[in-house]
Protein backbone atom coordinates (compact mmCIF):
# COMPACT_ATOMS: atom_id res chain seq x y z
CA UNK A 1 0.00 0.00 0.00
CA UNK A 2 1.36 3.30 -1.28
CA UNK A 3 0.28 5.09 2.00
CA UNK A 4 2.09 3.18 4.12
CA UNK A 5 5.34 4.28 3.12
CA UNK A 6 8.65 4.24 4.55
CA UNK A 7 9.10 7.69 5.68
CA UNK A 8 5.69 7.41 7.17
CA UNK A 9 6.35 4.21 8.72
CA UNK A 10 9.46 5.82 10.00
CA UNK A 11 7.89 9.14 11.29
CA UNK A 12 5.24 6.93 13.41
CA UNK A 13 7.73 4.43 14.70
CA UNK A 14 10.68 7.12 15.49
CA UNK A 15 8.59 10.98 16.08
CA UNK A 16 10.51 13.88 16.00
CA UNK A 17 9.40 16.55 17.88
CA UNK A 18 7.26 14.39 20.54
CA UNK A 19 7.84 16.06 23.35
CA UNK A 20 6.52 18.64 25.78
CA UNK A 21 7.70 22.48 24.77
CA UNK A 22 8.53 24.47 28.46
CA UNK A 23 9.07 27.45 26.57
CA UNK A 24 5.63 27.27 24.83
CA UNK A 25 3.80 30.54 24.18
CA UNK A 26 0.73 29.25 22.04
CA UNK A 27 -0.82 25.80 22.40
CA UNK A 28 -3.70 23.94 21.41
CA UNK A 29 -5.45 20.92 21.45
CA UNK A 30 -7.57 18.80 18.64
CA UNK A 31 -9.89 16.19 19.08
CA UNK A 32 -10.36 13.58 15.99
CA UNK A 33 -13.99 12.53 17.58
CA UNK A 34 -14.36 9.18 15.59
CA UNK A 35 -11.12 7.49 17.13
CA UNK A 36 -11.32 9.51 20.16
CA UNK A 37 -7.33 10.44 19.24
CA UNK A 38 -6.24 13.83 20.67
CA UNK A 39 -2.79 15.86 19.65
CA UNK A 40 -1.76 19.20 21.45
CA UNK A 41 0.50 21.22 19.73
CA UNK A 42 3.00 23.85 21.39
CA UNK A 43 4.66 26.34 20.16
CA UNK A 44 7.55 29.32 20.80
CA UNK A 45 6.49 32.34 18.50
CA UNK A 46 9.17 35.39 19.04
CA UNK A 47 8.63 38.29 16.58
CA UNK A 48 6.15 36.80 14.45
CA UNK A 49 7.82 33.54 13.75
CA UNK A 50 7.82 30.16 14.77
CA UNK A 51 11.41 29.34 16.43
CA UNK A 52 10.53 26.23 18.35
CA UNK A 53 7.77 23.20 17.49
CA UNK A 54 6.93 20.53 19.57
CA UNK A 55 3.37 17.94 19.81
CA UNK A 56 2.39 15.69 22.35
CA UNK A 57 -0.79 12.95 21.64
CA UNK A 58 -0.93 9.45 20.60
CA UNK A 59 -2.60 8.46 17.24
CA UNK A 60 -2.07 6.78 14.04
CA UNK A 61 0.44 6.35 11.42
CA UNK A 62 -0.90 9.28 9.48
CA UNK A 63 -1.73 11.45 12.67
CA UNK A 64 1.49 10.78 13.90
CA UNK A 65 3.89 11.09 11.22
CA UNK A 66 1.96 14.34 9.54
CA UNK A 67 2.03 15.84 12.80
CA UNK A 68 6.05 15.19 13.30
CA UNK A 69 6.32 16.25 9.64
CA UNK A 70 4.33 19.72 10.64
CA UNK A 71 6.57 20.25 13.64
CA UNK A 72 10.09 20.27 11.54
CA UNK A 73 8.22 22.40 9.04
CA UNK A 74 6.95 25.00 11.14
CA UNK A 75 10.00 25.91 12.96
CA UNK A 76 11.27 28.75 11.04
CA UNK A 77 8.22 29.84 9.56
CA UNK A 78 6.61 32.69 9.67
CA UNK A 79 3.02 33.12 12.02
CA UNK A 80 1.48 34.19 8.77
CA UNK A 81 3.02 31.94 6.78
CA UNK A 82 2.29 28.59 9.03
CA UNK A 83 -1.48 30.17 9.29
CA UNK A 84 -1.72 30.01 5.49
CA UNK A 85 -0.76 26.47 5.39
CA UNK A 86 -3.39 24.09 3.69
CA UNK A 87 -4.25 20.67 3.46
CA UNK A 88 -2.36 20.09 0.17
CA UNK A 89 0.44 21.53 1.65
CA UNK A 90 0.56 18.22 4.13
CA UNK A 91 -0.23 15.69 1.94
CA UNK A 92 3.32 17.28 0.04
CA UNK A 93 5.09 16.29 3.71
CA UNK A 94 3.70 13.11 3.55
CA UNK A 95 4.05 12.32 -0.37
CA UNK A 96 0.65 11.18 -0.78
CA UNK A 97 -3.09 12.08 -1.03
CA UNK A 98 -4.78 11.05 1.97
CA UNK A 99 -8.34 9.64 1.16
CA UNK A 100 -11.59 11.20 2.49
CA UNK A 101 -11.86 8.85 5.50
CA UNK A 102 -8.72 9.69 6.52
CA UNK A 103 -8.27 13.50 6.09
CA UNK A 104 -8.75 14.63 9.75
CA UNK A 105 -5.94 12.23 10.90
CA UNK A 106 -3.47 14.04 8.41
CA UNK A 107 -4.73 17.38 9.34
CA UNK A 108 -5.19 17.35 13.02
CA UNK A 109 -1.46 18.91 13.55
CA UNK A 110 -2.44 21.27 11.46
CA UNK A 111 -5.60 22.42 12.86
CA UNK A 112 -4.26 22.39 15.95
CA UNK A 113 -1.60 24.91 15.29
CA UNK A 114 -3.86 27.22 13.47
CA UNK A 115 -5.91 26.84 16.45
CA UNK A 116 -2.90 27.90 18.40
CA UNK A 117 -1.50 30.68 16.39
CA UNK A 118 -5.30 32.65 16.30
CA UNK A 119 -4.91 32.50 20.65
CA UNK B 1 -26.01 -22.77 4.42
CA UNK B 2 -24.78 -19.41 2.27
CA UNK B 3 -27.26 -16.44 2.77
CA UNK B 4 -25.37 -14.09 0.70
CA UNK B 5 -27.27 -13.63 -2.51
CA UNK B 6 -30.15 -12.92 -0.72
CA UNK B 7 -28.80 -9.69 -0.73
CA UNK B 8 -28.05 -7.64 -3.88
CA UNK B 9 -25.06 -5.30 -2.34
CA UNK B 10 -23.03 -8.74 -2.42
CA UNK B 11 -23.60 -9.03 -6.43
CA UNK B 12 -22.13 -5.29 -6.59
CA UNK B 13 -19.49 -6.44 -4.57
CA UNK B 14 -18.59 -9.60 -4.84
CA UNK B 15 -15.03 -9.30 -3.18
CA UNK B 16 -16.64 -7.36 -0.37
CA UNK B 17 -15.69 -8.90 3.48
CA UNK B 18 -18.40 -6.62 5.44
CA UNK B 19 -17.26 -7.15 9.07
CA UNK B 20 -19.79 -3.78 10.13
CA UNK B 21 -23.38 -5.12 10.91
CA UNK B 22 -22.99 -3.72 14.23
CA UNK B 23 -23.18 -0.47 13.04
CA UNK B 24 -25.50 -1.45 9.98
CA UNK B 25 -27.23 -4.41 8.33
CA UNK B 26 -27.27 -5.06 4.26
CA UNK B 27 -30.78 -5.38 3.08
CA UNK B 28 -31.97 -8.21 1.57
CA UNK B 29 -33.83 -8.12 -1.59
CA UNK B 30 -37.32 -7.81 0.01
CA UNK B 31 -36.89 -4.99 1.46
CA UNK B 32 -35.38 -3.19 -0.90
CA UNK B 33 -38.89 -4.28 -3.16
CA UNK B 34 -40.87 -3.39 -0.89
CA UNK B 35 -40.14 0.60 -0.76
CA UNK B 36 -40.03 0.80 -4.63
CA UNK B 37 -43.35 -1.17 -4.75
CA UNK B 38 -44.63 1.02 -1.96
CA UNK B 39 -43.97 3.88 -3.45
CA UNK B 40 -45.16 2.60 -7.20
CA UNK B 41 -48.69 1.41 -5.69
CA UNK B 42 -49.93 1.99 -2.96
CA UNK B 43 -48.35 5.61 -1.46
CA UNK B 44 -50.26 8.25 0.44
CA UNK B 45 -50.33 9.76 3.76
CA UNK B 46 -51.78 7.82 6.41
CA UNK B 47 -54.64 8.64 9.06
CA UNK B 48 -55.59 11.48 7.04
CA UNK B 49 -57.36 11.04 3.73
CA UNK B 50 -60.65 10.01 3.06
CA UNK B 51 -60.01 7.89 -0.36
CA UNK B 52 -58.90 4.52 -0.60
CA UNK B 53 -55.53 5.26 -2.00
CA UNK B 54 -55.01 6.07 2.05
CA UNK B 55 -56.87 3.61 3.82
CA UNK B 56 -54.36 1.37 1.52
CA UNK B 57 -51.56 3.51 3.21
CA UNK B 58 -52.73 3.23 6.26
CA UNK B 59 -53.55 -0.80 6.53
CA UNK B 60 -50.20 -1.77 5.38
CA UNK B 61 -48.96 1.10 7.92
CA UNK B 62 -51.13 -0.58 11.20
CA UNK B 63 -50.14 -3.72 9.38
CA UNK B 64 -46.36 -3.46 10.31
CA UNK B 65 -47.23 -2.07 13.82
CA UNK B 66 -49.03 -5.52 14.24
CA UNK B 67 -45.86 -7.31 12.64
CA UNK B 68 -44.13 -5.64 15.21
CA UNK B 69 -46.03 -6.58 18.16
CA UNK B 70 -46.13 -10.74 17.71
CA UNK B 71 -42.38 -9.98 16.99
CA UNK B 72 -41.75 -9.35 20.33
CA UNK B 73 -44.54 -10.82 21.70
CA UNK B 74 -45.99 -7.19 22.83
CA UNK B 75 -49.74 -7.50 24.57
CA UNK B 76 -51.51 -4.87 22.68
CA UNK B 77 -50.06 -3.18 19.31
CA UNK B 78 -50.93 0.02 20.95
CA UNK B 79 -48.19 -0.51 23.21
CA UNK B 80 -45.74 0.01 19.79
CA UNK B 81 -44.75 3.43 18.68
CA UNK B 82 -42.55 4.14 15.71
CA UNK B 83 -39.68 6.57 15.80
CA UNK B 84 -36.50 7.18 13.51
CA UNK B 85 -34.24 4.75 15.90
CA UNK B 86 -33.02 3.52 19.05
CA UNK B 87 -31.74 7.34 19.81
CA UNK B 88 -34.54 8.99 19.01
CA UNK B 89 -37.02 5.73 21.15
CA UNK B 90 -34.54 6.80 24.32
CA UNK B 91 -34.75 10.46 23.95
CA UNK B 92 -37.81 10.16 23.84
CA UNK B 93 -38.33 7.96 27.19
CA UNK B 94 -36.03 10.57 28.32
CA UNK B 95 -37.81 13.77 27.99
CA UNK B 96 -41.70 12.19 28.49
CA UNK B 97 -41.13 9.72 31.78
CA UNK B 98 -37.83 10.66 32.32
CA UNK B 99 -38.77 14.52 33.33
CA UNK B 100 -41.68 13.37 34.98
CA UNK B 101 -40.32 10.78 36.98
CA UNK B 102 -36.71 11.73 37.86
CA UNK B 103 -36.29 13.94 40.93
CA UNK B 104 -33.00 15.16 42.75
CA UNK B 105 -30.83 12.87 44.24
CA UNK B 106 -32.49 9.31 42.29
CA UNK B 107 -30.24 7.37 40.86
CA UNK B 108 -30.45 5.85 37.75
CA UNK B 109 -28.31 2.68 36.91
CA UNK B 110 -26.75 2.27 33.46
CA UNK B 111 -24.04 -0.34 32.38
CA UNK B 112 -20.41 0.90 31.20
CA UNK B 113 -21.36 -0.98 27.90
CA UNK B 114 -23.39 1.69 27.25
CA UNK B 115 -23.80 2.96 23.63
CA UNK B 116 -23.56 6.97 24.15
CA UNK B 117 -27.40 7.18 22.62
CA UNK B 118 -28.58 5.27 26.31
CA UNK B 119 -26.13 7.23 28.08
CA UNK B 120 -26.13 10.75 27.03
CA UNK B 121 -29.88 11.36 27.35
CA UNK B 122 -29.49 10.38 30.95
CA UNK B 123 -26.61 12.22 31.80
CA UNK B 124 -28.25 15.49 30.51
CA UNK B 125 -31.05 14.45 32.46
CA UNK B 126 -29.73 13.56 36.02
CA UNK B 127 -27.56 17.12 35.42
CA UNK B 128 -30.66 19.13 34.82
CA UNK B 129 -32.64 16.94 37.58
CA UNK B 130 -29.87 16.93 40.27
CA UNK B 131 -29.82 13.21 39.92
CA UNK B 132 -26.80 10.69 39.81
CA UNK B 133 -25.83 8.11 36.88
CA UNK B 134 -24.37 4.75 38.53
CA UNK B 135 -22.15 2.70 36.08
CA UNK B 136 -22.38 -1.10 36.50
CA UNK B 137 -18.44 -1.88 36.15
CA UNK B 138 -16.75 -4.84 34.38
CA UNK B 139 -15.44 -7.85 35.90
CA UNK B 140 -11.42 -8.40 34.70
CA UNK B 141 -13.12 -11.19 32.22
CA UNK B 142 -15.08 -7.83 30.32
CA UNK B 143 -18.29 -9.18 31.56
CA UNK B 144 -20.62 -6.90 33.34
CA UNK B 145 -20.30 -6.90 36.88
CA UNK B 146 -23.71 -8.46 38.36
CA UNK B 147 -22.65 -8.74 42.51
CA UNK B 148 -21.72 -4.62 41.50
CA UNK B 149 -25.21 -3.81 40.31
CA UNK B 150 -26.85 -5.83 43.37
CA UNK B 151 -24.76 -3.60 45.50
CA UNK B 152 -25.97 -0.38 43.69
CA UNK B 153 -29.41 -1.06 43.75
CA UNK B 154 -31.04 0.70 46.37
CA UNK B 155 -35.34 2.44 46.87
CA UNK B 156 -33.05 5.58 45.41
CA UNK B 157 -33.10 3.51 42.22
CA UNK B 158 -35.77 4.56 40.08
CA UNK B 159 -34.36 3.44 36.36
CA UNK B 160 -31.76 0.54 35.39
CA UNK B 161 -31.37 0.81 31.34
CA UNK B 162 -29.27 -1.19 29.89
CA UNK B 163 -28.00 -2.92 26.33
CA UNK B 164 -29.10 -6.45 26.13
CA UNK B 165 -25.96 -7.12 23.76
CA UNK B 166 -22.98 -4.74 23.53
CA UNK B 167 -22.40 -3.44 20.73
CA UNK B 168 -18.42 -3.05 21.37
CA UNK B 169 -17.93 -6.50 23.16
CA UNK B 170 -20.48 -8.87 21.79
CA UNK B 171 -21.47 -9.85 25.44
CA UNK B 172 -25.08 -11.62 25.82
CA UNK B 173 -26.34 -9.46 29.08
CA UNK B 174 -28.39 -11.62 31.49
CA UNK B 175 -31.38 -9.48 31.23
CA UNK B 176 -33.45 -11.41 33.06
CA UNK B 177 -31.59 -11.31 36.45
CA UNK B 178 -31.30 -7.56 35.99
CA UNK B 179 -35.00 -6.98 35.22
CA UNK B 180 -36.02 -9.00 38.31
CA UNK B 181 -33.44 -7.14 40.69
CA UNK B 182 -34.73 -4.20 39.66
CA UNK B 183 -38.57 -4.28 39.54
CA UNK B 184 -37.68 -5.66 43.34
CA UNK B 185 -36.81 -1.72 43.87
CA UNK B 186 -39.76 -0.48 41.87
CA UNK B 187 -37.04 1.08 39.61
CA UNK B 188 -38.37 0.94 36.04
CA UNK B 189 -36.36 -0.75 33.15
CA UNK B 190 -35.24 -0.04 29.87
CA UNK B 191 -34.13 -2.63 27.80
CA UNK B 192 -31.63 -1.37 24.46
CA UNK B 193 -32.14 -4.00 21.70
CA UNK B 194 -30.50 -2.38 19.22
CA UNK B 195 -28.04 -5.32 18.59
CA UNK B 196 -29.84 -8.15 19.95
CA UNK B 197 -33.08 -8.15 17.96
CA UNK B 198 -32.14 -9.48 15.12
CA UNK B 199 -29.50 -12.54 16.82
CA UNK B 200 -31.98 -13.43 20.07
CA UNK B 201 -35.35 -14.14 20.54
CA UNK B 202 -36.94 -10.94 22.33
CA UNK B 203 -40.08 -11.33 24.35
CA UNK B 204 -41.24 -8.25 26.44
CA UNK B 205 -44.00 -10.08 28.36
CA UNK B 206 -41.26 -12.84 29.45
CA UNK B 207 -38.50 -10.25 30.07
CA UNK B 208 -41.25 -7.90 31.83
CA UNK B 209 -39.08 -4.95 31.24
CA UNK B 210 -41.09 -1.56 31.10
CA UNK B 211 -39.46 -0.24 27.82
CA UNK B 212 -37.34 -2.21 24.87
CA UNK B 213 -36.00 -0.33 21.96
CA UNK B 214 -34.25 -0.80 18.44
CA UNK B 215 -33.89 0.51 15.48
CA UNK B 216 -34.83 -1.08 11.78
CA UNK B 217 -31.71 -0.72 9.98
CA UNK B 218 -30.07 -3.11 12.46
CA UNK B 219 -32.34 -5.64 11.66
CA UNK B 220 -31.67 -5.91 7.44
CA UNK B 221 -34.60 -2.91 7.60
CA UNK B 222 -34.00 0.32 6.09
CA UNK B 223 -32.97 3.39 7.82
CA UNK B 224 -34.85 6.24 9.84
CA UNK B 225 -36.97 3.77 11.26
CA UNK B 226 -37.07 2.83 15.08
CA UNK B 227 -39.14 1.20 17.47
CA UNK B 228 -40.60 1.88 21.11
CA UNK B 229 -42.66 -0.44 23.49
CA UNK B 230 -43.38 0.56 26.38
CA UNK B 231 -46.23 -1.43 28.67
CA UNK B 232 -49.37 -0.05 27.79
CA UNK B 233 -50.21 1.43 31.14
CA UNK B 234 -46.66 3.61 31.47
CA UNK B 235 -47.59 5.05 27.50
CA UNK B 236 -51.03 6.14 29.25
CA UNK B 237 -49.48 7.70 31.86
CA UNK B 238 -46.79 9.76 30.07
CA UNK B 239 -46.94 13.28 28.32
CA UNK B 240 -46.68 13.68 24.50
CA UNK B 241 -43.10 13.88 23.00
CA UNK B 242 -42.99 15.41 19.94
CA UNK B 243 -46.32 18.05 19.01
CA UNK B 244 -48.32 18.91 16.09
CA UNK B 245 -50.36 17.21 13.43
CA UNK B 246 -51.91 13.45 13.90
CA UNK B 247 -51.29 13.44 17.75
CA UNK B 248 -54.25 15.73 18.83
CA UNK B 249 -57.83 14.75 18.83
CA UNK B 250 -59.24 18.42 19.49
CA UNK B 251 -58.50 21.54 20.85
CA UNK B 252 -60.67 24.34 22.26
CA UNK B 253 -60.15 27.09 23.98
CA UNK B 254 -56.40 26.48 23.14
CA UNK B 255 -56.69 23.32 25.02
CA UNK B 256 -55.08 20.13 23.17
CA UNK B 257 -56.80 16.66 23.92
CA UNK B 258 -54.38 14.40 22.66
CA UNK B 259 -54.43 10.70 20.86
CA UNK B 260 -54.40 7.61 23.46
CA UNK B 261 -51.03 6.05 22.39
CA UNK B 262 -48.96 4.89 20.02
CA UNK B 263 -50.82 8.06 18.10
CA UNK B 264 -49.75 10.38 20.90
CA UNK B 265 -45.64 9.58 20.48
CA UNK B 266 -46.18 9.97 16.78
CA UNK B 267 -46.34 13.89 15.93
CA UNK B 268 -46.39 14.79 11.80
CA UNK B 269 -45.52 12.54 8.44
CA UNK B 270 -43.90 9.33 9.76
CA UNK B 271 -41.62 7.33 7.83
CA UNK B 272 -44.53 5.55 5.84
CA UNK B 273 -42.21 3.60 3.11
CA UNK B 274 -39.67 2.84 5.94
CA UNK B 275 -42.55 1.46 8.63
CA UNK B 276 -43.75 -0.92 5.78
CA UNK B 277 -40.58 -2.23 4.58
CA UNK B 278 -39.66 -3.30 8.44
CA UNK B 279 -42.36 -5.37 8.31
CA UNK B 280 -40.42 -6.98 5.35
CA UNK B 281 -37.22 -7.59 7.15
CA UNK B 282 -39.11 -9.19 10.13
CA UNK B 283 -40.86 -11.50 7.80
CA UNK B 284 -37.19 -12.59 6.47
CA UNK B 285 -36.13 -12.87 9.79
CA UNK B 286 -39.00 -14.97 10.87
CA UNK B 287 -38.69 -17.16 7.62
CA UNK B 288 -35.07 -17.83 8.32
CA UNK B 289 -35.73 -18.27 12.04
CA UNK B 290 -33.68 -16.19 14.61
CA UNK B 291 -32.18 -20.17 16.23
CA UNK B 292 -31.05 -20.59 12.68
CA UNK B 293 -29.44 -17.02 12.36
CA UNK B 294 -27.92 -17.70 15.80
CA UNK B 295 -26.80 -21.21 14.98
CA UNK B 296 -24.59 -19.55 11.83
CA UNK B 297 -23.42 -16.68 13.58
CA UNK B 298 -22.02 -18.69 16.53
CA UNK B 299 -20.04 -21.07 13.98
CA UNK B 300 -18.64 -17.66 12.79
CA UNK B 301 -18.25 -16.27 15.92
CA UNK B 302 -15.95 -19.25 16.90
CA UNK B 303 -14.40 -19.63 13.61
CA UNK B 304 -13.08 -15.43 14.22
CA UNK B 305 -12.14 -15.71 17.56
CA UNK B 306 -9.74 -19.33 16.54
CA UNK B 307 -8.49 -16.67 13.65
CA UNK B 308 -7.89 -13.89 16.09
CA UNK B 309 -6.14 -15.74 19.11
CA UNK B 310 -3.39 -17.42 16.45
CA UNK B 311 -1.64 -13.42 17.05
CA UNK B 312 -0.09 -13.12 20.44
CA UNK B 313 -0.18 -9.43 19.56
CA UNK B 314 -3.60 -9.46 19.05
CA UNK B 315 -5.57 -8.57 22.36
CA UNK B 316 -9.07 -9.48 22.17
CA UNK B 317 -11.26 -7.07 24.46
CA UNK B 318 -14.56 -9.33 24.13
CA UNK B 319 -15.60 -12.13 26.84
CA UNK B 320 -15.32 -15.47 26.32
CA UNK B 321 -18.46 -15.93 25.58
CA UNK B 322 -19.21 -12.97 22.88
CA UNK B 323 -22.22 -13.02 20.09
CA UNK B 324 -20.59 -11.86 16.44
CA UNK B 325 -18.72 -8.65 18.13
CA UNK B 326 -15.44 -8.61 18.55
CA UNK B 327 -13.37 -5.58 19.60
CA UNK B 328 -9.84 -5.64 19.70
CA UNK B 329 -6.38 -4.21 19.13
CA UNK B 330 -3.09 -4.84 17.70
CA UNK B 331 0.08 -3.77 19.55
CA UNK B 332 2.01 -0.58 18.04
CA UNK B 333 -1.09 -0.15 14.90
CA UNK B 334 -3.32 2.23 15.51
CA UNK B 335 -7.04 1.29 14.59
CA UNK B 336 -7.54 3.21 12.20
CA UNK B 337 -4.44 2.06 10.47
CA UNK B 338 -5.96 -1.81 11.12
CA UNK B 339 -9.22 -0.49 9.48
CA UNK B 340 -7.73 1.37 6.17
CA UNK B 341 -5.06 -1.80 5.88
CA UNK B 342 -8.35 -4.17 6.23
CA UNK B 343 -9.80 -2.05 3.59
CA UNK B 344 -7.33 -2.75 1.08
CA UNK B 345 -8.04 -6.23 1.67
CA UNK B 346 -11.88 -5.44 1.16
CA UNK B 347 -12.48 -5.92 4.55
CA UNK B 348 -14.66 -3.68 5.73
CA UNK B 349 -14.56 -3.17 9.94
CA UNK B 350 -15.00 -0.19 12.31
CA UNK B 351 -12.42 1.64 14.09
CA UNK B 352 -12.96 4.30 16.99
CA UNK B 353 -14.46 4.52 20.58
CA UNK B 354 -18.05 2.16 19.00
CA UNK B 355 -19.78 5.17 20.58
CA UNK B 356 -18.78 3.83 23.95
CA UNK B 357 -16.49 6.10 25.41
CA UNK B 358 -16.87 4.62 29.45
CA UNK B 359 -16.23 1.84 28.06
CA UNK B 360 -13.03 2.37 26.08
CA UNK B 361 -11.68 4.38 29.30
CA UNK B 362 -12.78 1.41 31.40
CA UNK B 363 -10.40 -0.54 28.78
CA UNK B 364 -8.04 2.21 29.04
CA UNK B 365 -7.74 2.72 25.32
CA UNK B 366 -8.68 5.38 22.98
CA UNK B 367 -10.28 3.30 20.46
CA UNK B 368 -10.35 -0.23 19.04
CA UNK B 369 -10.74 -2.32 15.96
CA UNK B 370 -14.31 -3.95 15.98
CA UNK B 371 -15.40 -6.62 13.75
CA UNK B 372 -19.42 -8.04 13.88
CA UNK B 373 -20.76 -10.87 11.85
CA UNK B 374 -24.32 -11.59 10.51
CA UNK B 375 -26.28 -13.88 7.77
CA UNK B 376 -24.73 -12.69 5.08
CA UNK B 377 -21.05 -13.82 6.28
CA UNK B 378 -19.32 -16.93 5.18
CA UNK B 379 -16.12 -18.48 6.07
CA UNK B 380 -14.53 -16.99 3.14
CA UNK B 381 -15.13 -13.74 4.78
CA UNK B 382 -13.31 -14.98 7.42
CA UNK B 383 -9.95 -16.25 5.30
CA UNK B 384 -9.94 -12.33 4.57
CA UNK B 385 -9.97 -11.43 7.54
CA UNK B 386 -7.07 -13.56 7.98
CA UNK B 387 -5.01 -12.11 5.47
CA UNK B 388 -5.71 -8.94 6.46
CA UNK B 389 -4.04 -9.52 9.98
CA UNK B 390 -0.89 -10.43 7.88
CA UNK B 391 -0.89 -7.95 5.81
CA UNK B 392 -1.03 -5.11 9.32
CA UNK B 393 1.74 -7.26 10.65
CA UNK B 394 3.98 -7.01 7.54
CA UNK B 395 3.35 -3.36 6.94
CA UNK B 396 4.33 -2.58 10.63
CA UNK B 397 6.76 -5.03 11.17
C1 LIG C 1 -26.42 -0.89 21.45
C2 LIG C 1 -26.82 0.27 20.60
N1 LIG C 1 -27.68 1.16 21.07
C3 LIG C 1 -28.08 2.21 20.34
C4 LIG C 1 -27.60 2.44 19.08
C5 LIG C 1 -28.08 3.63 18.31
O1 LIG C 1 -28.88 3.24 17.25
P1 LIG C 1 -29.34 4.27 16.12
O2 LIG C 1 -28.09 4.94 15.62
O3 LIG C 1 -29.98 3.41 15.09
O4 LIG C 1 -30.29 5.23 16.74
C6 LIG C 1 -26.69 1.54 18.54
C7 LIG C 1 -26.13 1.77 17.20
O5 LIG C 1 -24.97 1.76 16.95
C8 LIG C 1 -26.29 0.44 19.32
O6 LIG C 1 -25.40 -0.45 18.86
Amino acid sequence: MDLYSEIILDYYKNPRNKTLLETANKTATEFNSTCGDKITIYLEVADDKIIQARYQGDGCAISQASTSMLTEKLIGLSVKEAQELKIHDIFQLLGVEINPGRIKCATIGLIATQKALKI
Amino acid sequence: MNYKNLFPIFSHHPELAFLDSASTTQKPQAVIDSISDFYSHDYANVHRGIYKLSETSSELFESSRETVKNFINAKKSSEIVFTRGTTESINLIAATWGEENIEADDEIILSTLEHHSNYLPWLNLATKKHAHIKKIPLTDDLTLDLDAYEKLLSSKTKLVTITALSNATGEIIDLKKIITLAHKFNATVIVDAAQSISHLKTDVQDLNCDFLVFSGHKMFGPTGIGILYGKAEILDKIPPYHTGGSMVVNIENDTPTYHAPPQKFEAGTPNIAGTIALKQAIQFIQKIELKNIQTHCQDLTSQARQILEQYPNLTIHSPKANNSIFSFSIEGIHPHDISTIFDSENVAIRAGHHCAKPLMEALKVPATARLSLHLYNTPQDLDKLDLAIKKCFKIFK
